[in-house]
């Protein structure tokens, strides 16, 4: 127990900072926060695009000079009062679609909206097909019993603890 | 399974399911396709890195076939395609314009100084307000762009001999350079 004592301390100790450490990657990840408000609307414009430089974070999220940059882009457009919309179309008509999350309904996109639904059709109808054409067979495969193996099944399932 | 070929089912699809993993793996989803391939050039205006007090515009180019290069003295790739460029600027009249990005401008200077100057001119970007007008991610950055001063080309990462020789060379041609 008294060797015990001074590690726990120790992981007591590091428990204890954890949240400090986090906060601290916290505060490296948000900018300068003059006003808060405005802030959080650069955020939630900027949870809505790909960072291209770390490809699965968003603008929000990533540490990125670029982020950084893309950031006060959408921080200044804000201030002169361009809409959210406006700034997603600004930074898709530079980057790309890519850079949105939610990728835009158009021909190169169809597949990407309409492919799980149509997959989600296929099965539904292998589904119906295999309930449809499995229930005969089934009923067919009962009734090739004969009157002796039907008799003893019948004994079977009504003395559970008799052994064959 | 009453029917034979509804046992090569799995199979089939497993096949498909490979045939797609393999495709995965020859995409580059590091490389963007940009939007603004054969759409004109950003109107904008910087100053040279050589003369500050000088500006320089894309408009300044027009009726030339040219090339843009962005680069950086804090970008190692950058370095790795840089005598390419040198040679090239030696063998061909077409102009060369670099986009010196997010950089010092006495580190810039100091970089060509030792690596070689390819460039007719280099605009300084040194917010980077320009890159994200030209959709730049990842430096360097080339793009050709044509008498009209439409974007023609973008290629993403270090120009290799190869992209130069294949690419790059013959679409100068095609446009008449």
């Amino acid at each position: 127990m008294r060797l015990l004592h001074p590690l726990l301390c120790r992981l007591l100790l590091c428990l204890a900072l954890l949240p400090a450490g986090a906060a601290l990657a916290q505060g490296m990840a948000a900018p300068a926060a003059a006003d808060p408000a405005l802030e959080a609307r650069v955020m939630l414009i900027a949870e809505e695009l790909r960072c291209l430089v770390c490809q699965n974070e968003t603008i929000a999220a990533s540490h990125a000079e670029l982020a950084l940059d893309l950031r006060q882009q959408i921080r200044q457009q804000l201030e002169q009062g361009r809409t959210p919309p406006q700034i997603l179309e600004f930074m898709a008509e530079r980057y790309g679609d890519f850079v949105l999350y939610r990728p835009p309904l158009k021909a190169q996109t169809l597949l990407l909206w309409l492919g799980p639904f149509a997959l989600l059709l296929l099965a539904g109808w292998a589904l119906w097909r295999q309930l449809r054409t499995a229930k005969p067979g089934d009923a067919a495969s009962a009734s090739h019993l004969s009157a002796a193996e039907f008799e003893r099944a019948q004994r079977l399932l009504q003395s559970p603890g008799e052994r064959p | 399974m009453r029917r034979p070929l509804l046992r090569w089912l799995p199979l089939a699809a497993f096949l498909v399911l490979l045939a797609f993993l393999g495709i995965g793996l020859q995409l580059k989803p590091r490389e963007v396709p940009s939007p603004l391939l054969n759409k004109a050039m950003p109107v904008f205006s910087l100053p040279t890195l050589a003369q500050p007090a000088q500006s320089l515009s894309p408009q300044d180019l027009r009726g030339q076939v040219w090339l843009l290069n962005v680069w950086a003295s804090w970008c190692v790739a950058c370095q790795s395609e840089h005598p390419l460029l040198v040679d090239f600027s030696k063998r061909h009249a077409v102009p060369l314009i670099g986009l010196n990005y997010k950089d010092r401008r006495d580190e810039a200077l100091r970089w060509l100084g030792r690596y070689g100057d390819p460039y007719r001119s280099s605009l300084s970007d040194t917010d980077g307000r320009v890159g994200i007008e030209l959709g730049v991610y990842g430096v360097p950055e080339t793009f050709v762009i044509d008498r009209e001063g439409v974007i023609r080309y973008k290629h993403i990462g270090a120009v290799t001999p190869e992209a130069l020789r294949d690419v790059i060379l013959p679409l100068l041609g095609k446009l008449g350079a």
